[in-house]
Protein backbone atom coordinates (compact mmCIF):
# COMPACT_ATOMS: atom_id res chain seq x y z
CA UNK A 1 0.00 0.00 0.00
CA UNK A 2 1.28 3.48 -0.71
CA UNK A 3 2.70 5.88 1.93
CA UNK A 4 0.16 8.40 3.64
CA UNK A 5 0.48 10.78 5.86
CA UNK A 6 -2.21 8.92 7.82
CA UNK A 7 -3.57 5.55 8.43
CA UNK A 8 -6.96 7.30 8.90
CA UNK A 9 -8.62 11.05 9.12
CA UNK A 10 -11.73 11.79 10.56
CA UNK A 11 -13.33 15.09 9.21
CA UNK A 12 -15.33 16.92 11.42
CA UNK A 13 -15.46 16.98 15.55
CA UNK A 14 -18.88 16.58 16.86
CA UNK A 15 -19.76 13.64 18.76
CA UNK A 16 -19.26 11.45 15.78
CA UNK A 17 -15.77 12.76 14.93
CA UNK A 18 -14.54 12.76 18.54
CA UNK A 19 -16.25 9.20 19.10
CA UNK A 20 -14.95 7.62 16.12
CA UNK A 21 -10.79 9.69 17.49
CA UNK A 22 -11.38 8.23 20.94
CA UNK A 23 -11.56 4.44 19.03
CA UNK A 24 -9.20 5.16 16.52
CA UNK A 25 -6.42 6.74 18.84
CA UNK A 26 -7.35 3.71 22.14
CA UNK A 27 -6.63 1.14 19.24
CA UNK A 28 -3.40 3.10 18.20
CA UNK A 29 -4.00 3.97 14.59
CA UNK A 30 -2.46 6.99 12.97
CA UNK A 31 -5.08 9.55 13.10
CA UNK A 32 -5.95 12.74 12.77
CA UNK A 33 -9.26 14.78 13.25
CA UNK A 34 -9.29 17.93 10.98
CA UNK A 35 -11.76 20.58 12.31
CA UNK A 36 -12.34 23.92 10.70
CA UNK A 37 -13.65 25.68 13.78
CA UNK A 38 -13.92 24.44 17.36
CA UNK A 39 -14.57 21.09 18.10
CA UNK A 40 -18.24 20.13 19.45
CA UNK A 41 -20.51 20.69 16.51
CA UNK A 42 -23.92 21.22 16.77
CA UNK A 43 -24.13 20.25 20.70
CA UNK A 44 -22.50 23.25 21.62
CA UNK A 45 -25.40 25.08 20.87
CA UNK A 46 -27.65 22.52 22.82
CA UNK A 47 -28.22 24.37 26.62
CA UNK A 48 -28.90 21.01 28.48
CA UNK A 49 -28.54 17.66 27.13
CA UNK A 50 -31.11 15.17 29.73
CA UNK A 51 -31.11 11.75 27.08
CA UNK A 52 -27.22 11.63 26.87
CA UNK A 53 -26.96 8.24 29.39
CA UNK A 54 -24.23 8.01 31.81
CA UNK A 55 -24.94 11.62 33.51
CA UNK A 56 -28.10 11.63 35.11
CA UNK A 57 -28.74 14.86 36.47
CA UNK A 58 -28.51 16.24 32.79
CA UNK A 59 -25.49 18.38 31.35
CA UNK A 60 -24.82 21.07 28.82
CA UNK A 61 -23.77 20.35 25.40
CA UNK A 62 -20.28 22.48 25.81
CA UNK A 63 -19.56 20.34 29.46
CA UNK A 64 -20.98 17.13 27.41
CA UNK A 65 -18.46 17.94 24.25
CA UNK A 66 -15.06 18.96 26.76
CA UNK A 67 -15.42 15.22 28.54
CA UNK A 68 -15.95 13.78 24.96
CA UNK A 69 -12.20 15.38 23.50
CA UNK A 70 -10.69 15.09 26.96
CA UNK A 71 -11.42 11.60 26.98
CA UNK A 72 -9.84 11.49 23.18
CA UNK A 73 -6.82 13.33 24.42
CA UNK A 74 -6.14 10.77 26.94
CA UNK A 75 -5.42 8.38 24.03
CA UNK A 76 -3.46 11.09 22.17
CA UNK A 77 -5.76 12.01 19.65
CA UNK A 78 -4.23 14.59 17.19
CA UNK A 79 -6.28 17.36 16.18
CA UNK A 80 -6.17 19.80 13.54
CA UNK A 81 -7.60 23.29 12.44
CA UNK A 82 -8.63 23.62 8.76
CA UNK A 83 -10.45 24.32 6.60
CA UNK A 84 -11.07 21.34 3.53
CA UNK A 85 -11.65 22.94 0.22
CA UNK A 86 -11.35 19.51 -2.22
CA UNK A 87 -11.46 16.08 -1.23
CA UNK A 88 -9.69 13.38 -3.95
CA UNK A 89 -11.28 9.91 -3.08
CA UNK A 90 -11.28 8.25 -6.59
CA UNK A 91 -7.34 6.56 -5.75
CA UNK A 92 -6.65 3.99 -2.74
CA UNK A 93 -4.99 7.22 -1.13
CA UNK A 94 -7.68 9.80 -0.07
CA UNK A 95 -6.25 13.49 -0.44
CA UNK A 96 -7.61 16.36 1.22
CA UNK A 97 -6.36 19.61 0.01
CA UNK A 98 -7.14 22.95 2.53
CA UNK A 99 -7.63 26.25 2.00
CA UNK A 100 -4.01 27.27 3.05
CA UNK A 101 -2.55 24.66 0.30
CA UNK A 102 -1.45 22.17 2.59
CA UNK A 103 -2.66 18.64 1.17
CA UNK A 104 -2.66 15.51 3.52
CA UNK A 105 -3.03 11.78 2.75
CA UNK A 106 -5.07 9.08 4.36
CA UNK A 107 -5.85 5.41 3.53
CA UNK A 108 -9.31 5.95 5.05
CA UNK A 109 -11.63 8.56 5.74
CA UNK A 110 -14.33 8.99 8.37
CA UNK A 111 -16.85 11.75 7.21
CA UNK A 112 -18.11 13.63 10.40
CA UNK A 113 -18.75 16.92 9.11
CA UNK A 114 -22.50 16.86 10.11
CA UNK A 115 -25.44 19.69 9.41
CA UNK A 116 -25.73 23.17 10.02
CA UNK A 117 -29.58 24.98 10.62
CA UNK A 118 -31.78 24.98 8.03
CA UNK A 119 -32.78 28.72 6.65
CA UNK A 120 -36.23 29.59 5.87
CA UNK A 121 -35.06 31.64 2.26
CA UNK A 122 -37.02 34.79 2.84
CA UNK A 123 -36.71 38.56 2.56
CA UNK A 124 -34.62 39.69 5.77
CA UNK A 125 -33.20 36.96 6.98
CA UNK A 126 -30.16 37.12 6.15
CA UNK A 127 -30.07 40.92 6.43
CA UNK A 128 -30.87 40.58 10.28
CA UNK A 129 -29.39 37.87 11.66
CA UNK A 130 -27.41 38.64 14.47
CA UNK A 131 -29.82 41.24 14.51
CA UNK A 132 -33.02 39.88 16.09
CA UNK A 133 -32.73 36.90 13.57
CA UNK A 134 -31.09 33.90 15.33
CA UNK A 135 -30.71 29.64 14.76
CA UNK A 136 -29.22 29.61 18.54
CA UNK A 137 -31.21 29.92 21.72
CA UNK A 138 -28.47 28.89 24.35
CA UNK A 139 -26.51 31.82 22.52
CA UNK A 140 -28.53 34.63 22.22
CA UNK A 141 -31.74 34.08 23.96
CA UNK A 142 -30.54 36.11 26.99
CA UNK A 143 -30.81 39.40 24.33
CA UNK A 144 -34.02 38.77 24.39
CA UNK A 145 -34.76 39.42 28.70
CA UNK A 146 -38.65 40.71 28.74
CA UNK A 147 -39.42 40.81 24.93
CA UNK A 148 -41.95 39.24 22.83
CA UNK A 149 -40.07 37.21 20.68
CA UNK A 150 -41.14 34.18 17.85
CA UNK A 151 -39.86 30.86 17.47
CA UNK A 152 -40.15 28.84 14.08
CA UNK A 153 -40.73 25.03 13.87
CA UNK A 154 -42.34 22.23 15.80
CA UNK A 155 -39.68 19.77 15.68
CA UNK A 156 -37.69 18.81 19.25
CA UNK A 157 -35.19 21.67 19.08
CA UNK A 158 -37.80 24.31 18.07
CA UNK A 159 -39.88 22.89 21.60
CA UNK A 160 -37.34 22.66 23.69
CA UNK A 161 -35.62 25.97 22.67
CA UNK A 162 -39.22 27.71 22.93
CA UNK A 163 -39.34 26.27 26.81
CA UNK A 164 -35.57 27.59 27.10
CA UNK A 165 -36.18 31.50 26.01
CA UNK A 166 -39.37 31.52 28.48
CA UNK A 167 -36.25 32.21 30.90
CA UNK A 168 -36.04 35.51 29.38
CA UNK A 169 -38.57 36.61 26.83
CA UNK A 170 -42.28 37.38 28.47
CA UNK A 171 -43.64 35.69 25.22
CA UNK A 172 -42.61 33.75 22.85
CA UNK A 173 -44.58 32.76 20.05
CA UNK A 174 -44.43 29.14 18.29
CA UNK A 175 -45.19 29.62 14.55
CA UNK A 176 -45.61 26.28 12.82
CA UNK A 177 -46.70 25.76 9.22
CA UNK A 178 -48.72 22.58 10.18
CA UNK A 179 -51.33 22.04 13.48
CA UNK A 180 -49.46 19.38 15.32
CA UNK A 181 -45.83 19.20 16.72
CA UNK A 182 -43.66 16.86 15.49
CA UNK A 183 -41.79 17.15 18.63
CA UNK A 184 -41.43 14.19 21.24
CA UNK A 185 -44.06 14.69 24.07
CA UNK A 186 -42.47 15.11 26.71
CA UNK A 187 -41.06 18.31 25.10
CA UNK A 188 -44.80 19.39 23.65
CA UNK A 189 -46.58 18.37 27.24
CA UNK A 190 -43.62 20.95 28.87
CA UNK A 191 -44.45 23.68 26.49
CA UNK A 192 -48.03 23.07 26.69
CA UNK A 193 -48.15 23.94 30.05
CA UNK A 194 -45.85 26.84 30.03
CA UNK A 195 -47.86 30.11 29.90
CA UNK A 196 -45.34 32.26 28.24
CA UNK A 197 -45.19 29.99 24.99
CA UNK A 198 -48.22 30.55 22.84
CA UNK A 199 -48.84 28.97 19.32
CA UNK A 200 -49.75 30.06 15.70
CA UNK A 201 -50.58 26.78 13.59
CA UNK A 202 -50.69 26.28 9.97
CA UNK A 203 -49.04 29.45 9.04
CA UNK A 204 -45.70 30.39 7.19
CA UNK A 205 -43.31 33.10 8.18
CA UNK A 206 -43.04 34.99 4.89
CA UNK A 207 -40.55 38.32 5.58
CA UNK A 208 -38.92 39.82 8.24
CA UNK A 209 -38.54 43.46 8.66
CA UNK A 210 -36.70 46.22 10.42
CA UNK A 211 -34.54 48.88 9.95
CA UNK A 212 -31.47 48.29 12.17
CA UNK A 213 -33.12 45.31 14.09
CA UNK A 214 -36.06 42.98 13.72
CA UNK A 215 -39.27 44.77 14.40
CA UNK A 216 -41.85 42.72 13.23
CA UNK A 217 -42.56 39.43 11.10
CA UNK A 218 -45.27 38.91 8.53
CA UNK A 219 -47.06 35.68 8.18
CA UNK A 220 -49.44 33.48 6.10
CA UNK A 221 -51.55 30.76 7.27
CA UNK A 222 -52.87 28.08 4.94
CA UNK A 223 -56.12 30.00 3.79
CA UNK A 224 -53.70 32.63 2.13
CA UNK A 225 -54.55 35.33 5.39
CA UNK A 226 -51.47 37.46 5.82
CA UNK A 227 -51.22 39.41 9.28
CA UNK A 228 -47.91 41.29 10.78
CA UNK A 229 -46.56 40.22 14.39
CA UNK A 230 -44.44 42.47 16.41
CA UNK A 231 -41.07 41.08 17.73
CA UNK A 232 -37.71 41.97 18.52
CA UNK A 233 -36.31 38.09 17.99
CA UNK A 234 -37.17 35.51 15.50
CA UNK A 235 -35.29 31.96 16.30
CA UNK A 236 -34.79 29.98 12.84
CA UNK A 237 -35.43 25.90 14.45
CA UNK A 238 -36.85 24.76 11.03
CA UNK A 239 -33.99 21.44 11.11
CA UNK A 240 -30.41 21.14 9.26
CA UNK A 241 -29.22 20.38 5.92
CA UNK A 242 -26.38 18.63 5.41
CA UNK A 243 -22.52 20.11 5.42
CA UNK A 244 -21.69 18.16 2.24
CA UNK A 245 -20.42 21.13 0.10
CA UNK A 246 -16.52 19.54 -0.39
CA UNK A 247 -17.98 16.01 -0.83
CA UNK A 248 -18.83 13.94 -4.06
CA UNK A 249 -22.19 12.81 -3.57
CA UNK A 250 -22.58 10.59 -6.94
CA UNK A 251 -19.43 8.59 -5.90
CA UNK A 252 -20.02 8.16 -2.14
CA UNK A 253 -23.89 7.36 -2.47
CA UNK A 254 -26.72 10.14 -1.20
CA UNK A 255 -29.99 10.78 -0.58
CA UNK A 256 -32.17 13.32 -1.80
CA UNK A 257 -31.09 15.70 0.77
CA UNK A 258 -27.75 15.45 0.22
CA UNK A 259 -27.05 13.14 3.40
CA UNK A 260 -24.77 10.61 2.87
CA UNK A 261 -25.94 6.59 2.57
CA UNK A 262 -24.16 4.31 4.26
CA UNK A 263 -24.54 0.67 5.08
CA UNK A 264 -24.99 -1.01 9.01
CA UNK A 265 -20.79 -0.75 9.32
CA UNK A 266 -21.20 3.25 8.15
CA UNK A 267 -19.36 2.50 4.95
CA UNK A 268 -20.17 4.74 1.54
CA UNK A 269 -19.71 3.21 -1.47
CA UNK A 270 -15.92 4.29 -1.95
CA UNK A 271 -13.93 1.50 -0.26
CA UNK A 272 -12.21 3.01 2.99
CA UNK A 273 -14.70 5.95 3.11
CA UNK A 274 -17.28 5.78 6.01
CA UNK A 275 -19.72 8.34 7.61
CA UNK A 276 -20.98 8.88 10.85
CA UNK A 277 -23.58 11.56 12.86
CA UNK A 278 -25.73 13.96 10.86
CA UNK A 279 -24.55 14.25 7.94
CA UNK A 280 -25.66 9.98 7.33
CA UNK A 281 -28.78 9.72 5.70
CA UNK A 282 -30.97 8.77 8.61
CA UNK A 283 -34.32 9.42 10.91
CA UNK A 284 -32.80 10.06 14.00
CA UNK A 285 -30.23 12.63 14.79
CA UNK A 286 -29.34 12.53 18.73
CA UNK A 287 -25.93 13.17 20.51
CA UNK A 288 -25.79 9.44 21.10
CA UNK A 289 -26.59 7.85 17.80
CA UNK A 290 -23.83 10.18 16.29
CA UNK A 291 -21.63 9.14 19.09
CA UNK A 292 -22.25 5.41 18.49
CA UNK A 293 -21.93 5.53 14.93
CA UNK A 294 -18.12 7.27 14.97
CA UNK A 295 -17.86 4.09 16.89
CA UNK A 296 -19.22 2.01 14.24
CA UNK A 297 -17.18 3.70 11.37
CA UNK A 298 -13.91 3.67 13.21
CA UNK A 299 -14.33 0.25 13.48
CA UNK A 300 -14.70 -0.25 9.71
CA UNK A 301 -11.84 1.68 9.34
CA UNK A 302 -9.72 -0.89 11.08
CA UNK A 303 -11.23 -3.76 9.41
CA UNK A 304 -10.51 -2.03 6.00
CA UNK A 305 -7.14 -1.20 7.00
CA UNK A 306 -6.52 -5.06 8.56
CA UNK A 307 -7.81 -6.29 4.84
CA UNK A 308 -5.31 -3.82 2.90
CA UNK A 309 -1.97 -5.39 4.49
CA UNK B 1 -9.69 30.45 33.21
CA UNK B 2 -8.05 34.03 31.59
CA UNK B 3 -4.24 33.74 30.39
CA UNK B 4 -1.85 36.88 31.20
CA UNK B 5 -2.36 38.24 27.89
CA UNK B 6 -5.99 38.78 27.64
CA UNK B 7 -7.37 41.54 28.51
CA UNK B 8 -10.92 41.47 30.29
CA UNK B 9 -12.72 44.43 29.62
CA UNK B 10 -15.42 46.43 31.28
CA UNK B 11 -18.08 48.83 29.49
CA UNK B 12 -15.59 51.78 31.72
CA UNK B 13 -12.98 50.86 30.14
CA UNK B 14 -13.82 50.51 26.85
CA UNK B 15 -13.07 53.85 25.35
CA UNK B 16 -9.69 54.47 26.70
CA UNK B 17 -8.39 50.78 25.89
CA UNK B 18 -9.44 49.94 22.55
CA UNK B 19 -11.29 53.15 20.79
CA UNK B 20 -8.10 55.16 21.54
CA UNK B 21 -5.26 52.37 21.39
CA UNK B 22 -2.69 53.02 18.93
CA UNK B 23 -2.84 49.34 18.29
CA UNK B 24 -5.61 47.02 16.47
CA UNK B 25 -8.19 45.44 19.58
CA UNK B 26 -9.82 42.22 19.12
CA UNK B 27 -12.78 42.31 21.22
CA UNK B 28 -14.62 38.51 21.92
CA UNK B 29 -17.86 39.45 23.00
CA UNK B 30 -18.88 36.37 25.53
CA UNK B 31 -20.91 34.92 28.25
CA UNK B 32 -20.61 32.18 30.93
CA UNK B 33 -24.21 30.86 29.47
CA UNK B 34 -22.51 30.52 25.90
CA UNK B 35 -21.47 26.71 24.45
CA UNK B 36 -19.88 28.55 21.43
CA UNK B 37 -18.26 31.09 23.18
CA UNK B 38 -16.34 28.64 25.73
CA UNK B 39 -15.33 26.50 22.62
CA UNK B 40 -13.02 29.38 21.36
CA UNK B 41 -12.12 30.90 24.59
CA UNK B 42 -8.92 28.44 23.89
CA UNK B 43 -8.53 30.11 20.55
CA UNK B 44 -8.17 33.13 22.04
CA UNK B 45 -5.67 32.62 24.87
CA UNK B 46 -3.80 31.53 21.92
CA UNK B 47 -4.11 34.48 19.19
CA UNK B 48 -3.07 36.76 22.48
CA UNK B 49 0.08 35.26 22.66
CA UNK B 50 0.59 34.96 19.29
CA UNK B 51 -0.33 38.24 18.66
CA UNK B 52 1.22 40.18 21.88
CA UNK B 53 2.48 43.47 20.74
CA UNK B 54 0.66 43.44 17.21
CA UNK B 55 -2.36 43.03 18.20
CA UNK B 56 -4.29 43.74 21.68
CA UNK B 57 -6.21 40.61 22.42
CA UNK B 58 -9.59 41.45 24.72
CA UNK B 59 -13.14 40.14 25.96
CA UNK B 60 -15.91 41.31 27.40
CA UNK B 61 -18.47 39.76 29.10
CA UNK B 62 -21.53 41.17 28.15
CA UNK B 63 -24.00 40.08 31.01
CA UNK B 64 -21.43 42.13 33.15
CA UNK B 65 -21.07 44.95 30.79
CA UNK B 66 -24.44 45.61 28.88
CA UNK B 67 -23.49 49.52 27.69
CA UNK B 68 -21.08 48.47 24.89
CA UNK B 69 -22.60 45.19 23.19
CA UNK B 70 -25.26 47.58 23.35
CA UNK B 71 -23.83 49.99 21.26
CA UNK B 72 -22.46 47.81 18.34
CA UNK B 73 -26.10 46.11 18.34
CA UNK B 74 -24.75 42.55 19.34
CA UNK B 75 -27.94 40.41 19.90
CA UNK B 76 -25.59 37.42 19.08
CA UNK B 77 -22.50 35.99 20.68
CA UNK B 78 -19.68 34.97 20.59
CA UNK B 79 -18.85 38.40 18.43
CA UNK B 80 -15.30 39.33 17.81
CA UNK B 81 -15.00 42.53 16.37
CA UNK B 82 -11.57 43.87 15.46
CA UNK B 83 -11.04 47.72 16.09
CA UNK B 84 -8.49 50.40 14.84
CA UNK B 85 -8.43 53.90 15.52
CA UNK B 86 -11.90 53.92 16.82
CA UNK B 87 -13.17 52.08 13.92
CA UNK B 88 -14.55 48.42 13.28
CA UNK B 89 -12.26 47.13 10.68
CA UNK B 90 -14.23 43.37 10.82
CA UNK B 91 -16.78 42.04 12.63
CA UNK B 92 -17.51 38.01 12.90
CA UNK B 93 -19.91 36.33 14.72
CA UNK B 94 -20.20 32.47 15.73
CA UNK B 95 -17.61 30.07 16.74
CA UNK B 96 -15.34 30.53 14.15
CA UNK B 97 -11.71 28.41 13.43
CA UNK B 98 -8.45 29.62 14.42
CA UNK B 99 -7.05 29.61 10.72
CA UNK B 100 -10.61 32.29 9.83
CA UNK B 101 -9.94 34.35 12.78
CA UNK B 102 -5.64 34.68 12.05
CA UNK B 103 -6.40 35.17 8.56
CA UNK B 104 -8.75 37.81 10.14
CA UNK B 105 -5.77 39.30 12.19
CA UNK B 106 -2.98 39.39 8.94
CA UNK B 107 -4.82 41.86 6.37
CA UNK B 108 -5.26 44.41 9.49
CA UNK B 109 -1.73 44.06 10.84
Amino acid sequence: MAKTDYQLIILGGGPAGLTAGLYAARDRLKVLLLEKGVVGGQVLVTDWIDNYPGFPDGLTGSDLIDKMAAQAKRFDLQTKNGNVVKVELSEATKKLILESGEELTSQTLIICTGARPNKLGITGEEDLTGKGVSYCATCDGPFFRDQEILVVGGGDTAIQEADFLTKFASKVTVIHRRETLRATKVLQEKAFANERIKFIWNSNVIAIEGEKEVERVRIRNNDGEEKEIAASGIFILIGTIPNNEILPLAQLGADEQGFIVTDNEMRTKIPGVMAAGDIRSKNVRQVINGAGEGAVAAIAAEHYLSEQE
Amino acid sequence: MAGENVKHLTDAEFDEYVLKADLPSLVDFWAPWCGPCKAIGPVIEELAGEYAGKVQITKMNVDDNPTTPGKYSIRAIPTLILFKGGEIVDQVTGAVGKTQLVAMLNKTV
